[in-house]
């Protein structure tokens, strides 16, 4: 099978932003996605630290501490853009003003229940940061992962068993294997990595899985 | 005539109390008052309640207050970094109380006790190990968690330009905190690049009001600025 590659699916999530949407990447895999937006169309990228036109990292010698990303790493502006305090930005999310953002996860319940702040272990320093406020705030949420961990359990699961983030928040999972849509009928395949089937993504999630009127190939 | 600059940091900080509690702008580094926190460690104040996003990285400003072991409690979202070492062994050895608070009710907390208000019912966090145990309701369908302002006697904020009424504008992502923990603290000290007279800034553009802030202090930043 044609497993995708992460930049394969952040490619994948870029398709799905329209023009005009305002957009929060998360840390980690999703800022791929911000090297695949069309540059034909206006998207604007949130930080919730406080910026919204986000642009790409600055050329070297050009770092500004003053002007970084959620992530802490130095970015830009895009002409247009503008700076705001904490409130606001949170505001954004909380008010139902983002169209879109892309989070990764641990988990993700097929009632669209999202883990992906802490992984309940022993010892572990918790963080959450925007995590809580993103989940729950944007108008959709995407989320990016590969569908299965290391020793090869599904990530998308019946039931979280990771601390959630938030409930019923995530509205699509786009994975290396399938592209899934959540709603009130369960899990939706809505595209698929080529040479798998239906019945093999049930196998692998044990899960039960609808297939779309149409799921296409990614 | 009002006139709230100081000449020294140290002016600045002299009368923060044991056990006072803090609010300390900036989001990393970014906004991070690296002056007024160094004058802190020197100033010697203890047991001190901390609030900011994060718990300190590296080695300078907030890391260096709680490596000084300053600190007994801290409230924020993000503590665990790459390079939070000094909080994290802290924590690991049980000397300091953390609160965790997701960023944008951290934000509104602050917000809400800058604006007087005596609770807030917030979406973020319901069904999650961080609502446990707190008051919740259903408003219009949607649920919502009770959480309560945070005060502060002291704030300590990073911006780039005031005037001796106390009017502050900020640089780019460095606004972060400061506008909101203006609001919240009883005493807030801003640590600016500039002094500018009476008049320069523009009205349309103060971002934080003087009356806000109690205190100016110009100083340069450690934390380099291009351009």
């Amino acid at each position: 099978m044609n497993k995708l590659s992460r930049e394969q699916m952040a490619a994948r999530v870029a398709r799905d932003i329209p023009e005009g949407a305002y957009v929060n990447l998360g840390i980690g895999l999703p800022t791929l996605v911000a090297n695949f937006l069309p540059v034909d169309k206006e998207i604007i990228l949130q930080s919730e630290n406080g910026l919204l036109g986000m642009g790409p990292a600055p050329a070297k010698g050009e770092e500004d501490p003053e002007l970084i990303n959620a992530g802490k790493q130095p970015v830009t502006l895009l002409t247009g853009g503008a700076f705001f305090h904490h409130a606001d930005s949170f505001a954004m999310m909380r008010g139902g003003h983002l169209d879109i953002c892309v989070l990764g996860a641990f988990q993700v319940s097929v009632t669209g229940d999202l883990a992906n702040w802490h992984t309940g272990a022993a010892g572990a320093i918790p963080a959450v940061g925007g995590a809580m406020d993103l989940a729950i705030g944007a108008k959709q949420v995407f989320v990016m992962m590969e569908l299965l961990t290391k020793s090869g359990e599904s990530k998308l699961v019946g039931r979280c068993s990771y601390p959630v983030t938030g409930l019923a928040c995530v509205s699509r999972v786009y994975t290396d294997l399938a592209v899934f849509e959540l709603g009130s009928r369960g899990v939706s395949v809505i595209e698929i990595a080529e040479g798998l089937s239906l019945d093999d993504l049930r196998s692998l999630t044990d899960l039960p899985l609808r297939g779309a009127e149409t799921t296409a190939t990614i | 005539m009002i006139d709230k600059t100081l000449p020294t940091v140290e002016a600045a900080v002299a009368d923060i109390h044991d056990g006072a509690s803090v609010m300390i702008g900036g989001f990393g580094t970014a906004g991070m008052p690296d002056q007024l926190i160094d004058a802190l460690i020197v100033q010697g104040a203890r047991d001190l309640t901390i609030i900011n996003n994060n718990a300190g990285s590296g080695e300078a400003g907030l890391a260096a207050l709680l490596k000084a072991k300053r600190v007994r409690k801290i409230i924020c979202s993000f503590p665990r970094q790459t390079d939070s070492h000094h909080f994290d062994a802290l924590y690991r050895a049980g000397e300091i109380e953390l609160e965790l608070v997701p960023q944008g009710n951290l934000a509104a907390r602050i917000q809400a006790a800058g604006a007087g208000l005596g609770a807030i019912f917030t979406p973020t966090g319901y069904g999650t190990l961080l609502a446990e145990g707190k008051e919740t309701r259903e408003i219009n369908g949607r649920h919502y968690v009770l959480e309560y302002p945070i005060h502060a006697s002291f704030a300590l904020i990073k911006a780039q330009q005031g005037d001796r009424w106390g009017n502050l504008v900020y640089r780019k992502t460095a606004r972060n905190f400061g506008p909101i923990m203006a609001m919240a603290a009883a005493c807030t000290i801003a640590q600016v690049a500039k002094v500018v007279p009476l008049g320069t800034l523009d009205p349309e553009g103060v971002v934080t009001p003087g009356i806000f802030v109690q205190r100016v202090v110009t100083t340069a930043s450690a934390i380099a600025v291009a351009a």
